[in-house]
């Protein structure tokens, strides 16, 4: 396993946590300000954090 | 009882019932498993000398991530040293000049040569080639092999499984429908459990997403979100099956997708692919191309999002399992198997949230292909 291909790796990583922790962050205080709508803030949330996640695999597998 | 007075309900039937046929047995690209060993969990450093357990356990995984031709459950040896194999085998069924039907047990693992109606047939890196009465295979210049290979719809270890949840879900979901009206309209028996899931799709799913025709996508929405999620808990068993981890069968599902987003779209879908509404008209010619390709783009990701969630989550599960077997002292095996319970437990919500995304999804695309024309104002 080459060098270029772990540091890709370990980017499209840290790119996909970056976004997802960033969803996460602002769905918390979503929830935090209107706890009543955190059903639907849940599934949003679910829903972005799906799609980043299969951008990150897409390119995790073509890396 | 599905060939109903709706033509649409027929075509997705169909498509649906012809769908174990597109996936052959195909195993990998050795670089596509390469790229999934990446994901792996690190290999301990100070493991000179036992590099046979982990290129076993490597091998093993990428026989995992594999389709075969033969159901097999476990293998031991016993005290002298010979092989055991626990499994039914499956049947072969080729077209090659005429239909050929076989056991693959008389293939014997991969060590002998079928025969069949005078033609021969020889198990190769987990296909089936043509060759003669002794089994010979010819390689060109990089080891791959150049026989002919005959079309191939056996009923491999995916396709049985498919079938098996198939017949699982007919019955399933025929006795819950049959439970309320023997009941007075409340549902009784096991069924009772899926019926705020299918209320949860039809009223969070399909309603929102989709618009006041969902009624007619409702059995594919309602299909597609129960087969994957139970193909994902199968694979999760230790009945060693990967029916999902194959692009095969998960292209296969966005195929049906993509045709019926297509198929079943109005005016205003392809209205708006060519000529969005409220652009200027040099971007809208820019961006004509691009939102053709979308349409392309998007069950792609479908099929990729299911496929490498799947496969990332197999592969590293089975990993941490072979940790256990690398650690071979208290402290690191059960420090291992108590990861790999907790990763196993994830697993199982990303069986159910990956059926979740790939239904809602593919109500997304429905529902964008159903537009109402109702913003006239920005109309030119």
């Amino acid at each position: 396993m080459q060098i270029p291909t772990i540091v890709g790796a370990g980017l499209i990583v840290i790119g996909a946590g970056l976004g997802i922790g960033r969803i996460g962050g602002s769905a918390m205080d979503a929830i935090a300000r209107q706890p009543e709508a955190s059903g639907k803030i849940q599934t949003a949330m679910l829903i972005a954090a799906a799609l980043i996640e299969g951008i990150g695999f897409a390119a995790l597998f073509a890396s | 009882m599905v060939i109903s007075k709706k033509p649409l309900h027929f075509i997705i039937a169909s498509l649906v019932a012809i769908l174990p046929l597109f996936s052959n047995a195909n195993p990998l690209n050795d670089s596509l498993v390469e790229s999934a060993e990446v994901i792996k969990a690190e290999q301990p450093l100070h493991v000179e000398g036992e590099s046979d357990v982990k290129s076993e356990i490597k091998a093993f995984i990428k026989h995992h991530l594999l389709d075969s031709y033969d159901f097999h459950l476990f293998s031991w040896k016993d005290d002298s040293q010979v092989e055991h194999h626990v499994g039914f085998p499956l049947p072969i069924i080729l077209i090659d000049n005429g239909l050929h039907v076989f056991s693959s047990s008389k293939f014997h693992h991969g060590e002998s040569v079928a025969e069949s109606n005078g033609n021969f047939y020889k198990l190769y890196h987990s296909k089936i080639y043509k060759t003669d009465a002794d089994g010979v295979i010819n390689y060109d210049a990089e080891q791959h092999a150049t026989n002919v290979k005959p079309f191939d719809f056996s009923i491999t270890k995916s396709v049985f499984m498919m079938l098996v949840v198939g017949f699982l879900m007919l019955w399933l979901f025929s006795s819950l429908g049959k439970s309320y009206a023997k009941n007075g309209g409340i549902a009784k028996g096991v069924g009772r459990f899926f019926e705020p899931i299918i209320l949860y799709i039809r009223d969070d799913i399909a309603i929102p997403n989709i618009g006041k025709n969902y009624k007619k996508y409702m059995s594919y929405l309602l299909t597609i979100f129960f087969f994957v999620w139970f193909l994902n808990m199968f694979g999760l068993t230790p009945l060693g099956v990967n029916v999902t981890g194959n692009i095969a069968i998960t292209a296969g599902l966005a195929m049906i997708t993509y045709l019926i987003t297509t198929f079943t779209a109005n005016k205003n879908y392809w209205g708006h692919i060519f000529w969005m509404p409220g652009v200027p008209t040099p971007m809208k010619i820019i961006l004509a191309p691009i939102e053709l390709l979308g349409t392309i783009i998007k069950p792609f990701s479908l099929m990729i999002r299911l496929y490498a969630n799947i496969v990332a989550g197999h592969v590293v599960l089975m990993s941490i399992i072979g940790l256990m077997f690398i650690f071979k002292n208290w402290l690191g095996s059960s420090l291992s198997f108590f990861l790999a319970f907790a990763l196993a437990m994830l697993e199982i919500l990303v069986a159910a949230l990956q059926a979740y995304i790939f239904t809602m999804l593919s109500a997304l695309y429905f529902g964008a292909g159903n537009e109402e024309h109702n913003h006239d104002e920005a109309h030119h």
